[in-house]
């Protein structure tokens, strides 16, 4: 009579029903986001760039980018055989941009990785805990978030000396207080709902309510900001690349855009030798704006249209 | 136990007498003062012990890729095997030259850095008063117009640019413009701020370092107006739900009239206090344009002091810049509680 007749219902345990909510809001965003064509634009753009990088040696051997196996001369302009020119030491740009593209996509998506555990991480203890340590790891927070990016990048990359863990790690450890800012103001919002009152009652430890009530909460924005971090690691891996901070042995856009500057690419007119490389950087970094753009516009319908 | 009302009690017509709490305004001035002075000091402090624990012979860092005389090498050992508090006493004296004299220049850093002081301000200022004009009206009129075709094409434009590595822009403008392509010739100089031998306290000279600052300079703006006319258009679109906006429409003003005296001054701001939350940043963003486009400025020398490197020098350049950025971000934060109260609590 009053039993619900429906069966799924009255069996589904607590984690089921999770599951299922889970689905359905996943569902409701991927919807969201197909809708966006901007966003679908930069998710198709970026698809291109990961299967060229993931592909590189099959289209390009390695050897490719052997300085002594170069056989063609140097700053030939774009022609069939080599459709981007080639470079100073007679190189094919073009086999160059395919495997840069590895690395610079591998150290932005890396990076962004440790500077989003990094800031999350702070942001939720700065958060979670009242004491002295919220406050310290705010002040921590604010104090990086004053110091200029790109002279502190400069400065740890000298200390640490160049290989590409090393720009990981360096633009990483540069980059995550925005991320803790806001994830600390998120944290505090969550920290006055009545469920975390609950756990608190029923003694949840302290990283019992972080991972299991706190993180979940502010996991939607970690994934916004994470695309839009990643667009800035790209760029800075560009940056400190060309001012020579890179790894010595890896070929990404900026250290092509670096030796083509060195090797004087700009006096030579050899406007292939540099455009090729910069343009991938532009899409590529406009393709996470866009998409983090789309998932902001999701989470956030107020900012819809703007 | 009586003592804690008793108190309470004579305190507060004391202090109604005498005015003796501070206003809400200074208390505001002296927190921001305070965090920038902290701030500072956290930097100096970083400055310091960052390149002392770092793994690793510290002689091999100061003098990587160069060859330098024995007895160099012993005074410097001698400089950094003194106790580090004794190391750091000196340091604190004076932050910017206590890490010794620039390895490369064999000068003091302070006398270094000097004459690249006026070409990084020159430039990085002339960049940001067109990035702030431009920016804003670029804002506001793709902001007014949400989803027009100016909108539409501003946005986009605004949004490719900000994706682009300034360095990277500035190049190309050097090749189009500088080197020439094709039927173009090439326009403007290649690098440099003046040429050599001309006066430029005269007339000429000061449109020869116009000449010479054209292409950076706008390299620079069009790469920050990007950032300014996004934020402006996204004030100027949060303005224009507000009630205040109905009202003044409904008393009849022109659509004109309601932008420029009721929304835009609000809408100014957010974009305002960026510009000069940025002021620091964009110093920081001028090392690789000043590079690219040979300009003697703190950012070149910032380059050559990372090949060897010259750690001192690179030490007083990074105290620089990122007490420039505190004092920027002081300012910023002081105008904006001067323009809207409502932050003074």
């Amino acid at each position: 009579m009053s039993v619900p007749t429906d069966d799924s219902r009255k069996i589904a345990s607590p984690r089921a029903i999770t599951r299922t909510r889970r689905r359905a809001s996943r569902r409701l965003f991927l919807t969201s986001f197909r809708s966006s064509r901007s966003g679908m634009f930069g998710l198709t753009l970026l698809a291109i760039f990961a299967l060229v990088a993931i592909l590189a040696p099959l289209i390009f051997p390695r050897s490719a980018l052997d300085v002594t196996q170069a056989t063609a001369a140097p700053f030939l302009p774009p022609s069939f055989e080599f459709p981007l020119g080639t470079d100073d030491s007679g190189r094919s740009v073009l086999a160059l941009v395919v495997w840069g593209a590895r690395i610079s996509l591998v150290v932005g998506l890396a990076a962004t990785v440790l500077s989003m555990f990094i800031g999350t991480a702070v942001g939720i203890t700065s958060g979670h805990f009242r004491g002295w340590l919220g406050a310290g790891l705010d002040r921590l927070t604010d104090w990086f978030l004053v110091i200029p990016y790109l002279p502190l990048a400069i400065v740890l990359a000298t200390v640490l000396g160049r290989s590409l863990l090393n720009i990981i790690i360096v633009i990483g450890v540069t980059s995550w207080p925005s991320t803790a800012r806001i994830i600390r103001a998120q944290t505090l919002s969550v920290e006055g709902r009545p469920y975390l009152e609950r756990a608190k009652a029923l003694g949840g430890s302290n990283f019992h309510q972080m991972t299991k009530h706190v993180l979940p909460n502010v996991m939607p924005l970690v994934l916004a900001n994470t695309t839009l971090a990643v667009s800035i690691s790209i760029l800075s891996e560009t940056t400190l690349s060309f001012l020579g901070l890179g790894s010595p042995d890896d070929v990404s856009w900026g250290s092509i855009l670096e030796e083509g500057f060195a090797a004087g690419a700009i006096s030579q007119g050899a406007w292939w030798y540099l455009a090729a490389p910069g343009i991938c950087v532009v899409l590529v970094v406009l393709a996470f704006n866009l998409i983090g753009r789309a998932i902001e516009n999701i989470l956030d319908p107020r900012l819809e249209l703007s | 136990m009586s003592v804690v009302p008793d108190v309470a009690a004579t305190a507060s017509p004391v202090r109604q007498q005498q005015h003796w709490s501070p206003s809400p305004t200074s208390r505001y001035v002296a927190r921001r003062v305070l965090a920038a002075i902290s701030t500072f000091i956290f930097v100096i402090f970083f400055n310091f012990f960052l390149f002392r624990i770092m793994p690793g012979d510290p002689i091999a860092l100061y003098t990587r890729g160069r060859n330098v005389d024995p007895i160099q090498i012993h005074e410097l050992r001698a400089r950094l095997n003194a106790p580090i508090m004794e190391q750091f006493g000196q340091y604190l004296r004076n932050p910017f030259t206590g890490n010794g004299p620039s390895v490369k220049y064999s000068a003091p850093v302070w006398e270094v850095i000097g004459p690249h002081v006026w070409p990084t301000i020159l430039l990085v200022g002339s960049a940001t008063i067109i990035a702030t004009i431009v920016g804003v009206w670029l804002g506001i009129r793709s902001g007014w117009n949400r989803g027009g075709k100016f909108d539409q094409v501003s946005t986009n434009t605004t949004l490719v640019l900000y994706s682009m590595p300034e360095f990277w822009f500035g190049m190309i403008m050097l090749i189009v413009f500088a080197v020439g392509v094709g039927p173009i010739p090439g326009l403007f100089p290649t690098g440099g701020i003046s040429t050599p031998g001309v006066d430029t306290s005269s007339v000429k000279g000061v449109l020869d370092v116009a000449w010479h600052l054209f292409l950076p300079v706008t390299t620079l703006a069009v790469i920050y107006l990007a950032e300014y006319s996004l934020i402006m258009r996204a004030s100027i679109i949060d303005e224009t739900s507000q009630d205040y906006l109905k009202t003044a429409r409904a008393k009849g003003l022109m659509d004109k009239m309601v932008r420029r005296k009721h929304a835009v001054p609000n809408a100014l701001l957010p974009t305002m206090t960026l510009v000069f939350l940025n002021l620091g940043f964009v110093v920081g963003g001028a090392i690789t344009i000043e590079f690219v486009f040979s300009i003697n400025g703190l950012g070149s020398l910032t380059v050559d002091a990372l090949s060897g490197p010259d750690v001192p020098l690179l030490q007083a350049l990074f105290l620089l810049f990122s007490g420039a950025v505190i004092f920027a971000n002081l300012v910023a934060d002081l105008l904006y509680g001067y323009f809207d109260p409502r932050v003074r609590t």
